[in-house]
């Protein structure tokens, strides 16, 4: 019997928790005992990424591509349904790399099919898709990362996403972020500066994500490896305000960040669907004051990303 | 994406919400035919991608034909300034006649994404034709918001107290009831990101009637629209924005001399961030795509080099599963196919940099490459300060 039918009989909400199968709360969201499954594991970009996570150190069991069920590609074993593919490895992390048109249906079959952890790399999911999907997951008990991001790290152990393996150093900052290249870039700082990180994790740059900033920060906020949080932020929506409220009403651990666009011009697109200043709303400059009146620390530039972490860290120092 | 009033109109209209007679004109010619046609009072509303046209003087009321000749003349040959445009303003290519209409009341409807809850939202309110914005501020009581349950759709019921909440009586309440339900399966199936109508009104004769509306498409479910791509104005658009989309580059103008070329949208942000904290002015915001390949990065530079504002080059890219004699080779493709003389400055990181920055070093072009984004920005502008070199090829 499929373990989503007994999951989604329940009307009520469900409280969305993870259990740790190494029963050792360490890093959040995943690890090196995670088994992780592939949607989209056929495509160009699904089986180069699924490689690379492997190379990481990732436990990749598997596939999903309709109508390819029963062959292996490259050593991964390939499924029709995701629920043949959960039945079969006992996988609880998704990592869907399903083309746009399809993906909302991906993570929705995963939903259905009771995995704990979907992330979702896809860019370019129509927002009416995602109102749905969204509303679907309010009653379910699975966590999505993403879409329009690159995934989850906890560095030395496990990457389920697209982020650049190498840059990444063990450590104990919490990194979150809206967007892709640039937290490359903020992690490649800290680790050059000695500043290795527990995860990082990339809620995604459209305006309907899985995760939020204050979802991700109160996993980080519970973890024992995290000892400061670094948040990456832009322009457009206010997730970064309602963060900052959160942040000073419950935040344990210093916490350092950066917005960008605060150059941006009104009313254009900045790439991501979400980077957009409209009406006057979700200015960078309101973003910056927000977060420092809320007590964070932010950094005036992303050249001076370790720089705010570490400012962060001795404030914490010396208040303690 | 964009699309004008009219078009707009014609889509509102095929979902059976009235709209005001009228056609569309791109000539005094045809204005003055028109307004002739329909023999009343009529309103010429100039057609650009931005609001705030009445109080800029696109919108203008006509007595007779003679009238329409001369408003079309001067509204045809003028690049309209609103609150909305910037200081260039925007080409007046097409008008839309239509019939005046003698007014009772106006309203403000409109439906869109609210991202906190992600649900689309739709907002009413009984002040019409003015700054909703404005209303949310001085008198939030006259707003009336439905977070609109995508499980179970605009219900008769929650269009009702939409309607009552405009205090329309009788009739018009069946009317709005369908109006508002027509309203959101037209955001549906048409996936709009914002449709609003401003002002509804109620007509002398007791007619609910949208007289203005804009309607936006998600770019993300383009793909579901193919008859959209014909319904762009190119003359409302950049031409090199419009250039980059067909590569499926994210291009936006701006005013500087630096050209930008980075992957990733936040990196980009990042990197024009900088770039003005360093004293530099950047030409343009340019995100090749998180796995940008030799033909995009070729295309890019093409198009950041036709900007002839553009005095130097700065190029950002962050892989990680982008190789770096790849984006190299690009960037010698472009160039090679239009002798650039500007100076370049590379900051790449990832895999097979010394062959990325070899390639670059022999190609013979005034390139310079660095390792991080400090150094990179540093030596652009301090370039750009200099005096151009000159390289013989």
């Amino acid at each position: 019997m499929y373990r989503g039918w007994v999951k989604n009989a329940k009307s009520s909400r469900i409280e969305k928790t993870l259990e740790d199968p190494a029963k050792k709360k360490m890093a959040i969201l995943i690890n090196r005992n995670s088994k992780i499954i592939v949607q989209g594991i056929t495509g160009k970009s699904g089986l180069l990424h699924a490689r690379q996570c492997r190379d990481y150190g990732s436990h990749i069991v598997g596939g999903v591509t309709p109508g390819k069920g029963g062959t292996t590609i490259d050593g991964f074993p390939v499924f029709d349904t995701l629920n043949e593919a959960i039945l079969t490895t006992q996988a609880t992390v998704t990592m869907i790399l399903v083309p746009a048109p399809w993906a909302a249906d991906a993570i929705l079959e995963a939903a259905d099919g009771g995995i704990n952890l979907a992330v979702c790399i896809t860019e370019g999911i129509p927002v009416r898709d995602m109102v749905v999907v969204k509303k679907y997951l309010h009653q379910n008990k699975m966590l999505l990362v993403g879409p329009n991001c690159p995934g989850v790290i906890t560095p030395g152990e496990c990457e389920v996403g697209i982020m650049p393996g190498t840059i990444h150093k063990k450590g104990n900052i919490g990194v979150v972020s809206r967007s892709g290249t640039l937290t490359y870039e903020v992690v490649k700082q800290l680790s050059d500066a000695g500043l290795g990180q527990s995860t990082c994790v990339g809620i995604g740059g459209d305006p309907i994500i899985g995760m939020d900033f204050i979802d991700v920060l109160k996993l980080f906020n519970e973890d024992p490896e995290t000892k400061g949080v670094f948040i990456i932020g832009e322009i457009g929506g206010d997730a970064e305000e309602t963060a900052s409220q959160w942040i000073k009403e419950n935040m344990k651990k210093p916490t350092a960040a950066y917005i960008a666009g605060l150059t941006a011009p009104a009313g254009k697109r900045m790439g991501h669907a979400g980077a957009i200043i409209t009406g006057g709303k979700g200015l960078a400059a309101d973003k910056i004051r927000v977060l420092s009146e809320c007590g964070v620390t932010v950094a005036s530039s992303p050249t001076k990303i370790a720089q705010a972490m570490m400012q962060a860290l001795n404030k914490q120092d010396c208040n303690s | 994406m964009n699309i004008h009033e009219y078009q707009a109109k014609e889509i509102l209209k095929s979902f059976g919400i009235p709209v005001p007679n009228g056609c569309m004109v791109k000539s005094v010619r045809q204005a003055e035919k028109s307004v002739e046609k329909f023999g009343c009072l009529c309103v010429l509303k100039a057609q650009i991608y931005a609001g705030g046209r009445g109080k800029a003087g696109g919108i203008k009321t006509v007595q007779d034909a003679g009238q329409a000749c001369d408003v079309a003349k001067e509204l045809l040959k003028k690049k309209l300034v609103t609150i909305q445009t910037g200081t260039h303003g925007l080409a007046v290519k097409r008008i839309l006649v239509e019939e005046t209409i003698a007014i009772e009341k106006e309203f403000y409807l409109s439906i869109t994404l609210d991202r906190r809850t992600s649900r689309y939202c739709l907002i009413a309110s009984a002040q019409g034709g003015i700054d909703i914005e404005e209303v949310a501020r001085t008198s939030p009581e006259k707003i009336h918001t439905l977070y609109i349950d995508p499980f179970i759709g605009v219900r008769d019921y929650h269009a009702r107290r939409i309607a009552l909440s405009l205090g329309l009586k009788g009739r018009l309440i069946e009317d709005c009831i369908k109006l508002v339900q027509n309203l959101y399966k037209l955001l549906l199936e048409k996936d709009c990101s914002l449709v609003e109508i401003n002002p509804l009104v109620i007509s002398k004769d007791q007619r609910l009637i949208a007289m203005d509306c804009k309607i936006n498409f998600d770019d993300n479910a383009l793909f579901r629209h193919p008859d959209y791509e014909k319904m762009i104005d190119d003359s409302q658009l950049d031409s090199l924005e419009i250039q980059a989309k067909k590569y499926d580059l994210a291009y936006i103008k701006l005013n500087g001399n630096i050209g930008c070329m980075v992957n990733g949208a936040g990196l980009a942000m990042a990197t024009l961030d900088v770039l003005k904290e360093y004293g530099g002015e950047p030409a343009n915001f340019l995100d090749v795509g998180g796995g940008a390949n030799r033909e995009k990065v070729a295309e890019a530079f093409k198009i950041i080099l036709k900007d002839k504002k553009v005095k130097g080059i700065f190029v950002n890219i962050f892989g990680g599963i982008m190789h770096c004699d790849i984006i190299a080779q690009g960037i010698i493709d472009a160039t090679k196919q239009i002798s650039c003389e500007l100076p370049i400055v590379v900051r790449m990181d990832g895999s097979r940099l010394s062959e990325g920055k070899s390639l670059l070093s022999q190609s013979g072009l005034n390139v310079e490459t660095v390792d991080t984004l400090a150094d990179g920005v540093a030596k652009i502008v301090q370039r750009m300060g200099k005096k151009r070199k000159v390289i013989a090829n």
